[in-house]
C-alpha cells in the first residue's frame, strides 16, 4: 500500500486535490479539492449536472463500471491513494459503502440482502455468527422489531423506506468507514425521508458519511458540513449552518435562496 | 341549419381506422386458428387408428416397430421415443454450456464492437437451414468420428446429439441473454458497490435473478430438439435401436415419420399411425413450449 506521509490533519476521512474527471470528452470534475472530516456528516448540494454525483462515485470507483470514465487528479482515503495501480477495488469498496438513489435490494430474501456482503468477505462463517451479524445490522437501522419475523420474505416486499434502511443496513456488516448516499430519500415519501435522515444522523460519529442531496432543507437539517458545487467545481465548503445563514459567495446564496438550480 | 361543425361527422380517416382495426385483427388470430386447423387435420387423420386398432401398451412399450411387415405389423415407438430422448439430452448437454457461456460473455462481459458482432454471429448461426446441418454432420462428422473413436459407422447418438446441440445452441444464447438484460442494473452496481468481483456480480446475483429465463432459454432448446427432423434424420444413421451407448445409431419420432410417410397409402393403417406420432409430438411440443413461455412471461410480469 502506498502510505503517503504529508502533513495533514489527521482526522480527514476524504482528501481530493485537484481532481479532473472526463466522461469521454465532457469534462465533469474541475481540480476539485476538497477535505472531508472524519465521522461527519457531509452533505453536497448544487444543480442537476454540477457534478456532485459524479465526485461521490468516485470515492469508491464505481464511475468505472461505465468504461469510458478518465480521471487525473488524487484521491485520498485516510492518506491512502485510492488511485494507485495496486489498489484492489474490493479492498476499497469493503471500506466504502454506498447507498443508491433508488433502493437497490437485491432479489433475495431479507436475510441473504445482509449476509450479501459479509459472505463474499468471509468464506467460512457459522450460521450463529450469521444470525449475529443480521441481528445487529438491522437493529442499528431500527428495522429489526419490524422484520424478524420475516427474515426468509423477500427484500422487494419491503415498503421502500424500509428497503433503503436495509440497503443501509447491508453495508455495516463489511464495517466500511466511510459511507456514501446517493440522493438517499429522493425516492421516498415525506415519512420515509424523516425515518433514513433520523437513521443516518444516528450513524454519524461511526462513520463518515457524504450526503449527496437535491433537496436543500434535507442538508440544512440532516448534515454538519455542506459542500455547494457548481458546473463541476467546488464553490463553498463550510459548516453547514454557516452556509445557510451567511453563504461566502454570490452563486452559494443565489443557489440557496432558489434563484436557480 | 348548418351541419358542418356536428360532432357526429365521419370522415375518410375514421373508415380507414376501422378497417386496419378488423385488418389487425384479422391478422391476429389467424395464427390461432392455423393452428387449431392444423391440430384438427392431424388429429382427424389418426383419430380413427388411435381409438380402433391402436394398442397404447404396444405403442409406447414395444420396441419394435415395423409397420410395413404384411403378416403382423408392429408399432411399438418406444426405441424410436428412445432415438428421438437420447439425441435431444445429448443435445442439451452440449448446448446448455455452449449457449450459456456465450450469453453470459455477450449479456456481461463484452463490450462495444465484439458485443454487437457477436449477437449478429448468433443470429447468423440461427438461421443455418436444418439440412445443412444434417449435410455437415453427413458428410463431415460422420468421417470424423469413424476416425476418431475407431467405430464401423458414424452416424449416431453422438453425431446427431452434437449436430443438434449446435443447432439449438443460438437460439437459446438469444433467449438466455435477453434474460441475462432483463435483469436491471441497479442489482450489478448494487453488488459491486459492496465489493462482488465481476463474476462474483455475475453468479450469485445476475444468475439467480435469471434463473427463470434461463430454463425458459433451455425448455425451447428441448422443444427444438423434439421437433427438429432433418438433421436427425441425416446423423442419427435411421435404425430403430434402443441405445446402449453414444456410438449407437437410433431413428427419431420425427425422422420416421418424414422418411415412411410418402410410402404409404393414404388411409391405411400405416398412414394412421404415422398420424398418431404426428398428435404425439404436437402434444410433446406444445407442452414444453408452453411451460417455456410461461416461465419466461413469469419473469416479465414479477
Amino acid at each position: 500500500m502506498n502510505i503517503t506521509t504529508q502533513e495533514k490533519p489527521a482526522e480527514l476521512a476524504i482528501c481530493a486535490r485537484q481532481l479532473n474527471l472526463w466522461y469521454g470528452t465532457f469534462q465533469a470534475l474541475f481540480e476539485v479539492d476538497l477535505d472531508i472530516r472524519k465521522g461527519m456528516i457531509t452533505s453536497l448540494i448544487g444543480p442537476s449536472g454540477c457534478g456532485k454525483s459524479t465526485f461521490l462515485r468516485s470515492i469508491n470507483r464505481i464511475n468505472e463500471r461505465l468504461g469510458y470514465v478518465r480521471i487525473n487528479g488524487r484521491v485520498e482515503l485516510f492518506d491512502q491513494d485510492i488511485y494507485a495501480p495496486e489498489v484492489e477495488l474490493v479492498q476499497l469498496r469493503k471500506q466504502v459503502g454506498m447507498v443508491f438513489q433508488r433502493p437497490n435490494p437485491l432479489p433475495t430474501s431479507i436475510r441473504e440482502n445482509i449476509l450479501f456482503g459479509h459472505k463474499l468477505h468471509n468464506k467460512r462463517s457459522s450460521r450463529a455468527e450469521q444470525d449475529e451479524i443480521v441481528e445487529s445490522a438491522l437493529q442499528q437501522v431500527l428495522l429489526w422489531e419490524k422484520v424478524k419475523d420475516r427474515l426468509h420474505h423477500k427484500a422487494t416486499t419491503l415498503s421502500l423506506e424500509e428497503q433503503q434502511k436495509l440497503c443501509i443496513a447491508r453495508l455495516l456488516p463489511v464495517k466500511p468507514r466511510i459511507l456514501l448516499m446517493d440522493e438517499p430519500c429522493s425516492a421516498l415519501d415525506p415519512k420515509g425521508t424523516e425515518a433514513v435522515e433520523e437513521l443516518i444522523w444516528e450513524l454519524r460519529g461511526r462513520y463518515s458519511i457524504l450526503v449527496v442531496t437535491h433537496n436543500m432543507a434535507q442538508a440544512r437539517r440532516a448534515s454538519e458540513e455542506c459542500i455547494f458545487m457548481l458546473m463541476g467545481k467546488v464553490v463553498e465548503h463550510t459548516p453547514t449552518h454557516q452556509m445557510f445563514v451567511t453563504p461566502a459567495q454570490q452563486e452559494t446564496a443565489d443557489y440557496i435562496e432558489g434563484r436557480y438550480g | 341549419m348548418s351541419r358542418n361543425h356536428a360532432f357526429d361527422q365521419r370522415n375518410l380517416d375514421w373508415y380507414i381506422d376501422k378497417a386496419v382495426q378488423a385488418l389487425v385483427f384479422i391478422g391476429g388470430i389467424s395464427a390461432v386458428i392455423f393452428i387449431i386447423g392444423i391440430f384438427l387435420f392431424i388429429t382427424k387423420e389418426g383419430i380413427g387408428f388411435l381409438i380402433n386398432t391402436l394398442d397404447l401398451q404396444e405403442f409406447f412399450g414395444s420396441p419394435y416397430w415395423e409397420p410395413s411387415d404384411e403378416d403382423a405389423p408392429e408399432y411399438g415407438i418406444l426405441a424410436l421415443l428412445a432415438g428421438t430422448a437420447s439425441v435431444t439430452g445429448l443435445a442439451m448437454l452440449i448446448a446448455i454450456p455452449f449457449s450459456l457461456g456465450t450469453a453470459i460473455y455477450i449479456a456481461e462481459f463484452a463490450t462495444g464492437k465484439t458485443r454487437e458482432w457477436l449477437k449478429i454471429l448468433v443470429e447468423l448461426l440461427a438461421a443455418i437451414p436444418s439440412v445443412v446441418w444434417g449435410f455437415i454432420g453427413l458428410t463431415i462428422m460422420n468421417p470424423l468420428i469413424i476416425e476418431l473413436f475407431d467405430v464401423p459407422v458414424g452416424l449416431t447418438v453422438l453425431n446427431a446429439g452434437i449436430i443438434l446441440g449446435l443447432m439449438a445452441a443460438p437460439i437459446m444464447t438469444s433467449i438466455a441473454e435477453d434474460a441475462l438484460k432483463a435483469v436491471p442494473d441497479r442489482y450489478r452496481e448494487a453488488a459491486e458497490a459492496l465489493g462482488a468481483t465481476r463474476w462474483q456480480v455475475v453468479f450469485k446475483t445476475v444468475l439467480p435473478a435469471a434463473k427463470n429465463g434461463l430454463l425458459g432459454a433451455v425448455l425451447l432448446g428441448v422443444g427444438r430438439g423434439f421437433g427438429e427432423t432433418m438433421a436427425v434424420l441425416m446423423a442419427t444413421g435411421h435404425a430403430v435401436n434402443i441405445p446402449g451407448s453414444v456410438f449407437d445409431s437410433v431413428r427419431a419420432l420425427t425422422a420416421t415419420i418424414a422418411a415412411e410417410l410418402g410410402e404409404t397409402a393414404v388411409g391405411s393403417d400405416h398412414y394412421q399411425v404415422l398420424f398418431t406420432i404426428g398428435i404425439f409430438l404436437f402434444l410433446i411440443t406444445f407442452l414444453i413450449n408452453l411451460t417455456a413461455d410461461l416461465i419466461v412471461r413469469g419473469i416479465r410480469n414479477s
